[in-house]
């Protein structure tokens, strides 16, 4: 009966913890406040009870107790929102080097596709104790990705990416829901995050692939004819995508922008509207003749031109404190944004 | 003051006063009628009308959810009712509540008027809900919506194949009902204040329905607009929140929420202003710092409207954006504390009577307390991402939206009940519905915060099945809960008929609408009040009773 009827959730993610000692403290704090509230009212509802003979004591107010229980709760309330600033900024900020996996949602099912190339369906292996960013899109309306033994939540929209990380702590079976309302069977798109030891998941990982995102991405890239233009030299009509992947890139139009996931795909999209300084507006757009699996390829494949710890690798960590740098040559206000959710 | 033209009507063994009720007969002395008083009336039948539809699909939505499966309807129906739940009670029940049933039976009265400013606009306000209703009941009838009352898009404009256009036409018509009762108050509280009655003298109800009229006349075109672009978007594919049409889906919800959010302030201000004229007359004591109670529903108007990205903390925002909307949340949740610090202070040393209207109001204390501070939970950055859209935020706005505002508007009604109508409800029937409903609320939603924190979303038509006994709890509650609302609309029908007559004042309570007659003439004060007192002058009344001794309880 026990097992059926748990009155708090798993606590199988880095960031569990974290939220549950937060929300603790919430609870402390209200429970106090609550307790104080209705001592008073109770208190006084039976000690001042009428009695007859018994007149009221007019009392006008009293402005240093109205400072006082204004300033006490703001100052408990900016220690709150201080605390939770902190747990959200960490849980918004995936750590680099992350294994990454990209997620497409559409009415009303998970699409999950590993970076070494594994495709699940409602399903997702990971193993204990490995930082996994993610990068998530939507084929239709907007759906939300929810773990709730690991305290994550990210919307998932249509037209971009939004990117949320997490790293389990405990092997396990794990609800994952859709909690944004989606149509006819919202409820029903749900599925399972299957958390393994390292040695199971690299033995789940074995299984048959059709080899890494991007080389998938890479062959997409060739068959689309992209390699034309984005040759690997400096000779190309479009810019080298060498190295480009999370270093910010000057505009045309005088701005710098970081490419970031949501650049690449923007770029594939809607060629024009961030262009490249330097390069004409000759691409034409890609909207609908690649699907979002296709696309996340692409991405993939771009990234991995750009692989961490190389020397491209070397400038991303220049890139992150770059934006200054930036904002002197770009006259238009530079977009820091990098990597972090949007 | 009593006003004896006997007219040919008796009712019982005494001889009725002429009064705004029997002045004059027929359907169309009521339905173009410029009274505010019955207005109200109408207005009155008109939401108790959606109140009962929106309960029962509240009720058909808990039935569902007793079982982890879907059993009792399919998953579109299930989406439709708790769409047409949400859209009901918040357009046609909620936003109309307090202020256009006791707001405007009241206001003018409170402040020595004999009518709002603008009596035709009152009566064009009524109708435009009527008509903006019947857009709803269509709608409803002829299949119904399903994209949740929040219009989320792309689906609502592109994926829903639902009737999503004649409930937004039906949202914004009534939405101009809203927009010139707060107009109509606006100008009233400025322009028709009886002599003497200076801004400080003014009630806390009429403070708290000043505030409401601000947001409503500044929020709601808002809403409006936004609603008109999901129907242009969705008839005429103009794009501009779908992203395949070059729209931005976050957009809507900026905009949807910069209504939305204020808009429970809308629920809850007027809630505020009931219970603090319920707490000083059955304490006998004017309200403890009047003037810091009077100007946090001014600031909880002002900072109401800077707070509304709260609810898109994880829809992918920037997160310095969600940083500035969570510290502006804590300074909106000031004022709501100042206001249940004041009102407990105003308990000390105060003479506490327990009749029903008091009892309402300490359920509001109880329960607003409990709303307000999980709102803080969900205030929170951190904890938010957990919690938000699962049970624990359906918990935590019925605690506000039906604890707080609902409980205020049943206290509202048991107050001024005798001055409405002129008859005496059952005290003891009363008391029972209080405490039934108290104990049925808390059944119904304090589970749902523990669901929430396990992590069960909401809008879920099946669930994984270790969610059920908390469900069954909830259901449970929910069917108490009903009984308790079923009870005053039994116990009032029943006292308009074989009620005892009212005294113009049965709680000898402090306020210019107690100096009218029970029920009020049609222009309320037989000559113009001049005020010489401050609010809440219970020293002075308790000190010299008249020959009116407090007749109930």
């Amino acid at each position: 009966m026990f097992d059926n009827f748990p009155l708090w959730p798993d606590r199988a993610s880095t960031a569990a913890g974290n939220v549950d000692a937060l929300f603790i403290f919430l609870l402390i704090v209200s429970g106090l406040m609550t307790a104080l509230i209705f001592t008073a009212v109770v208190y006084f509802a039976a000690r001042y009870r009428r009695q007859r003979g018994v007149l009221a004591e007019q009392i006008e107010g009293s402005t240093p107790l109205e400072l006082t229980w204004s300033i006490i709760p703001l100052f408990v309330f900016m220690a709150i929102f201080a605390w939770g600033a902190v747990v959200y900024f960490k849980s918004r900020t995936p750590p680099r080097d992350s294994t990454e996996v990209y997620v497409v949602a559409k009415q009303w099912m998970w699409k999950l596709e590993h970076a070494e190339g594994q495709r699940e369906i409602n399903e997702l292996h990971v193993p204990v104790g490995r930082d996994v960013k993610l990068i998530m899109t939507s084929q239709d309306v907007i759906h939300s990705f929810y773990v709730p033994a690991f305290r994550m939540k990210q919307d998932v929209l249509p037209g971009r990416y939004t990117v949320a990380w997490f790293r389990a702590i405990k092997p396990g079976t794990y609800h994952l829901f859709c909690t944004q309302y989606c149509g006819t069977q919202h409820s029903g798109m749900i599925g399972s995050i299957i958390v393994q030891e390292p040695a199971q998941y690299e033995a789940w990982m074995s299984g048959g692939t059709t080899g890494p995102l991007s080389a998938t991405g890479e062959k997409i890239f060739a068959e689309l004819g992209c390699v034309t233009c984005h040759r690997t030299d400096s000779q190309g009509r479009g810019p080298n995508l060498q190295g480009v992947f999370g270093k910010p890139v000057q505009l045309e139009d005088g701005r710098s922008v970081m490419a970031d996931e949501n650049y690449i795909r923007e770029c594939i999209l809607d060629p024009g509207a961030k262009r490249v300084k330097g390069f004409q507006p000759i691409m034409p757009t890609f909207q609908g003749l690649v699907s979002e699996e296709q696309l996340n390829a692409l991405v993939a494949y771009v990234k991995s031109l750009a692989p961490p710890g190389t020397a491209a690798g070397a400038t991303k960590t220049a890139a992150v404190v770059l934006p200054q740098h930036v904002a002197q040559d770009a006259p238009e206000k530079a977009q820091p944004t990098g990597s972090q959710v949007q | 003051m009593s006003m004896a033209t006997a007219t040919a009507q008796p009712a019982g063994q005494t001889i009725e006063r002429e009064n705004y009720l029997n002045k004059h007969y027929g359907v169309g002395s009521w339905l173009l009628t410029t009274d505010h008083k019955r207005i109200s009336l109408l207005y009155l039948i008109s939401i108790t009308f959606f109140f009962f539809i929106g309960g029962f699909f509240a009720l058909l939505i808990r039935l569902e959810l007793l079982t982890p499966v879907g059993d009792l309807v399919q998953a579109d129906t299930y989406n439709k009712l708790f769409t047409m739940h949400g859209m009901v009670m918040v357009f046609f029940f909620l936003i109309p509540s307090i202020p256009a049933v006791l707001g405007n039976f009241l206001v003018p009265m409170m402040i020595g008027a004999k009518d709002l400013a603008f009596p035709r606009i009152n009566l064009l306000s009524w109708y435009l809900y009527v008509i903006g209703g019947v857009m709803m009941l269509h709608c409803m009838l002829t299949g119904g919506v399903d994209t949740g009352w929040t219009f989320y898009v792309p689906f609502s404009t592109a994926f829903s194949n639902t009737k999503v256009i004649e409930a937004g036409l039906a949202i914004f018509v009534a939405g101009f009902s809203s927009i010139l009762t707060g107009l109509n108050f606006i100008v009233t509280i400025h322009r028709m204040r009886a002599p003497g009655m200076t801004w400080s003298r003014l009630p806390l109800f009429i403070w708290a329905h000043y505030a409401t009229s601000i947001i409503q006349i500044l929020g709601t075109p808002v809403i409006a607009i936004t609603l008109v672009l999901v129907v242009a978007e969705r008839a005429l594919h103009l794009g501009i929140f779908d992203p395949k049409l070059g729209g931005d889906p976050l957009l809507f919800q900026h905009l949807f929420w910069f209504y939305s959010h204020p808009a429970v302030y809308i629920m809850i201000l007027p809630s505020m202003g009931i219970v603090s004229e319920i707490i000083a007359c059955f304490s006998r004591k004017r309200i403890f710092g009047y003037g810091f109670v009077a100007i946090s529903s001014i600031s909880i108007a002002v900072f109401g409207f800077l707070v509304w990205a709260h609810h898109m903390f994880v829809a992918g925002i920037s997160v310095y954006a969600a940083l500035v909307f969570s510290i502006l949340s804590y300074a909106v949740a000031v004022p709501s504390a100042v206001k249940v610090f004041n009102w407990t202070a105003t308990l000390y040393k105060g003479s506490i009577r327990y009749e029903a209207p008091m009892l309402y109001a300490f359920g509001f204390l109880g329960l607003f307390t409990i709303g307000g501070l999980t709102g803080l939970f969900l205030a929170c950055l951190g904890v938010d991402m957990h919690v938000h859209d699962t049970y624990f935020v359906i918990a935590h706005f019925h605690y506000i939206m039906v604890g707080g505002a609902l409980m205020g508007y049943l206290g509202g009604m048991h107050f001024w009940w005798p001055k409405i109508s002129g008859k005496l409800y059952p005290e003891g029937w009363a008391r029972l519905a209080a405490l039934i409903v108290f104990i049925g609320f808390n059944l119904t939603f304090f589970p749902q915060f523990i669901l929430g924190y396990l992590g069960m979303p909401r809008r879920y038509y099946q669930y994984p099945p270790e969610f059920q006994v908390l469900n069954v709890l909830s259901t449970a509650g929910a069917t108490v809960l009903g009984i308790g609302y079923l009870l005053p609309m039994i116990y009032f029908l029943w006292s308009m008929r074989y009620g005892k007559p009212a005294p113009d004042n049965p709680w000898h309570a402090a306020g210019l609408e107690w100096k009218t007659p029970s029920p009020p003439t049609t222009f309320n004060f037989e000559e113009e009040p001049v005020v010489t007192w401050e609010a809440y002058n219970y020293e002075e009344l308790d000190a010299h009773p008249d020959e009116e001794a407090p007749s109930v309880g």
